[in-house]
């Protein structure tokens, strides 16, 4: 079998592997996987990429940013080891770092499927990665969120009402993100004057982002608008990309676009989720969760301030239920930071999907004890725009007040600032 | 500072706090509405709502296939392909359950009320009904009547607040392989979204502009705009 077939084979169950016909039939052949898949040495990932490096830019990047020094204190281990290691007193936050270069996706995803959720939360919260705009996210001891207030018809007193509703419950630290009902430039400009005149207006201390594809985005840079942040989907193939409408050389331009604004340090802010290069119908026979590490991998090029899985959005035939979705968020979470990347998780379903919110409540707990950057405000966890259900405002102050966890420290700040918006009182409510 | 919120949005906003959670009325409101949703994917479609029609079975038999096998909901189970025979029609009308029965039970049969009058001169099969059928079965349908067009009713994926949305579809020359872009939708009909008397006079143009231009999706769609 070669690795690519046994990575697929050894992951745990997850209803989109097995529409791709690449899950392992029985429960057995599925354990017999991943005791094969742990005796494989890590080196065997350097010398066999999972789609060719010929016909794949992910693979070339993934392959020519390898850092060998970084990789060498790992290098004799197998995935097993690997495991065992991480698990280790030896595996601080420091060394975890250090290592991260040396890291390919395709090592982290199959040292994922051969972990427990305790295995993936415990090595996950050693690993901080502290990014900046004009908040501080990542630090210890604090959780971040996204503010989503869509709104159907991009109405602007619709969304602002939102906004409101969120800055009195303490989101919107990570950004303050609206992904639009319309993708189109001069909705996109007029949404970003919104925001920002909110910003100004009431000196907020966080960023502003409007989710449309990264070509409007562009164009309304052109014009002038105020981003702060450029958003893109991505996934972990060429081809899957491709379908997205983005390469590589696309994110260098709207990267040093974004840059040359000089509004913030990290500028981009990414979105994935496991399954999306099955949907594209470009996983060359690769299994999603590590499809969903490659993602990672174009990700951390960009030194992104926010990445971010959108796990159960894509639907029940690639996470069936709560179950699949609960691991596959772990998972991403875990992957994304032993690679080094500021991850945050929109914990979220669909009504189709077998899950409801004491499903979200278990992840979203679980991911609070992994350290997770940040996680997604929505009003009532209702997105009236996208039809699906995330995390709420009050989701957030849920897992702040039991884990004892702040927002950032510059937005903690201005809060302390506003009476009407400390932790005790509330502006509109 | 006593704004209410929720006169600007339909989002859950201003809902108060027990704690830091919510309060108990918000929380039961919001799982009704789940509740429904859920209902809504689950329930089976009774033919028997529909006018009188020859009825399909997709290759999913059932709704925990359907759900977990989207590529068999886009075909025809082998007993229902065999119903269909080529004839020489402008288009056909397929009526799917989707992801919300519901939908299709409470608003296929007003929109067919409203849309039928506007055919006049359209060589028109039977209506045909596609049970655990996706947006995609419209093309194997289409193509085995040999229909210029289809268009499908469908019951879309049920949000929190609208378990029974009809999408409709039109795609022209049909023929499995089709893809989204190749098609135009008309989504939310239901009375408290787009009214059955505007959808059936959207479709009714789509289904003409797709006729004279013989094709349909995002060429089209540009135009449709001008409505």
């Amino acid at each position: 079998m070669n690795l690519r077939e046994l990575l697929a084979k050894a992951s745990p169950l997850r209803s989109g592997d097995q529409l791709a016909g690449l899950a392992a039939e029985t429960a057995e052949q599925r354990v017999r996987a991943q005791m094969q898949l742990a005796e494989v040495p890590l080196q065997r990932f350097l010398n066999e990429p999972v789609i060719p490096y010929e016909s794949d830019e992910v693979t070339r990047l993934i392959v020519d940013t390898h850092d060998a020094a970084s990789f060498a204190p790992i290098a004799h281990l197998t995935v097993g080891g690997l495991r065992d290691w991480l698990l280790s007193e030896a595996a601080d936050g420091q060394t975890l770092a250090a290592l991260s270069p040396g890291l390919t996706p395709e090592m982290v995803a199959a040292v994922s499927k051969i972990m427990r959720l305790q295995d993936l939360v415990s090595v996950a919260a050693r690993r901080r990665v502290v990014t900046r705009f004009r908040t501080t996210i990542g630090l210890p001891g604090r959780l971040a969120t996204r503010l989503q207030p869509n709104h159907p018809t991009d109405d602007p007193r619709g969304i602002a009402a939102s906004v409101l509703d969120g800055l009195s419950y303490g989101n919107g630290d990570a950004v303050i993100g609206i992904n639009p009902a319309t993708d189109n430039v001069t909705v996109v400009h007029n949404l970003l004057r919104l925001l920002d005149d909110m910003r100004q207006a009431y000196a907020i201390p966080t960023q502003n982002c409007v989710l449309a594809h990264v070509t409007t985005q562009l164009q309304a840079l052109q014009r002038g608008a105020p981003i702060d942040l450029v958003f893109q989907s991505i996934a972990g193939t060429e081809a899957a990309n491709t379908s997205f409408g983005v390469n590589l050389a696309l994110l260098d331009e709207a990267w040093q676009a974004a840059r040359e604004l000089r509004r913030g340090e990290n500028v981009m802010y990414f979105e994935t989720g496991q399954g999306s290069a099955l949907s594209a119908n470009a996983h060359h026979g690769v299994d999603q969760l590590t499809c969903e590490a490659r993602a990672y991998a174009v990700a951390r090029r960009y030194e992104p301030l926010l990445v971010n899985t959108v796990v159960g959005f894509i639907g029940p035939e690639y996470l069936y239920d709560g179950k699949q979705i609960l691991r596959a968020g772990l998972e991403d979470h875990f992957c994304g930071k032993l690679l080094g990347l500021p991850m945050g998780c929109d914990i979220c379903y669909t009504n189709h999907a077998e899950a409801d919110q004491d499903d979200m409540d278990a992840l979203l707990t679980m991911l609070g004890v992994a350290g997770v950057n940040y996680i997604m405000g929505v009003p009532g966890a209702d997105d009236i725009m996208l039809h699906y259900q995330s995390t709420s405002f009050h989701d957030a102050l849920y897992l702040r007040s039991t884990l004892g966890l702040k927002p950032a420290p510059e937005f903690e700040a201005w809060l302390d600032s506003q009476p009407a918006l400390s932790p005790n009182q509330w502006l509109l409510t | 500072m006593a704004i209410d919120l929720r006169a600007f949005t339909n989002a859950r906003v201003a809902l108060g706090r027990a704690g830091h959670s919510l309060p108990t009325a918000e929380l039961l409101r919001f799982q009704l509405d789940h509740a429904r949703a859920r209902d809504a994917v689950h329930h089976s479609l009774d033919p028997r709502h529909l006018p009188p029609h020859v009825l399909l079975h997709s290759a999913a038999p059932d709704r925990a296939t359907y759900l977990r096998r989207p590529d068999l909901g886009r075909r025809l189970s082998a007993d229902s392909a065999a119903l269909l025979a080529p004839g020489d029609y402008d288009a056909a009308l397929v009526v799917a359950d989707g992801l919300s029965a519901l939908a299709v039970e409470r608003h296929a049969p007003p929109l067919l009320d409203a849309l039928l009058p506007r055919l006049e001169g359209w060589r028109l099969p039977q209506l045909h009904v596609v049970l655990q059928g996706r947006v995609a079965v419209g093309d194997e349908i289409g193509q085995r009547l040999g229909a210029a067009l289809v268009v499908l009713l469908i019951g879309e994926r049920p949000g929190l607040t609208s378990p029974d949305s009809l999408g409709l579809y039109l795609t022209w020359a049909p023929r499995p392989g089709r893809t989204d872009a190749e098609r135009n939708c008309i989504s939310n009909v239901r009375p408290e979204g787009l009214d059955y008397a505007l959808a059936a006079h959207k479709l009714h143009f789509l289904m003409q502009e797709a006729r004279a231009r013989r094709l349909s999706g995002v060429a089209l769609k540009e135009d449709a705009l001008l409505l």
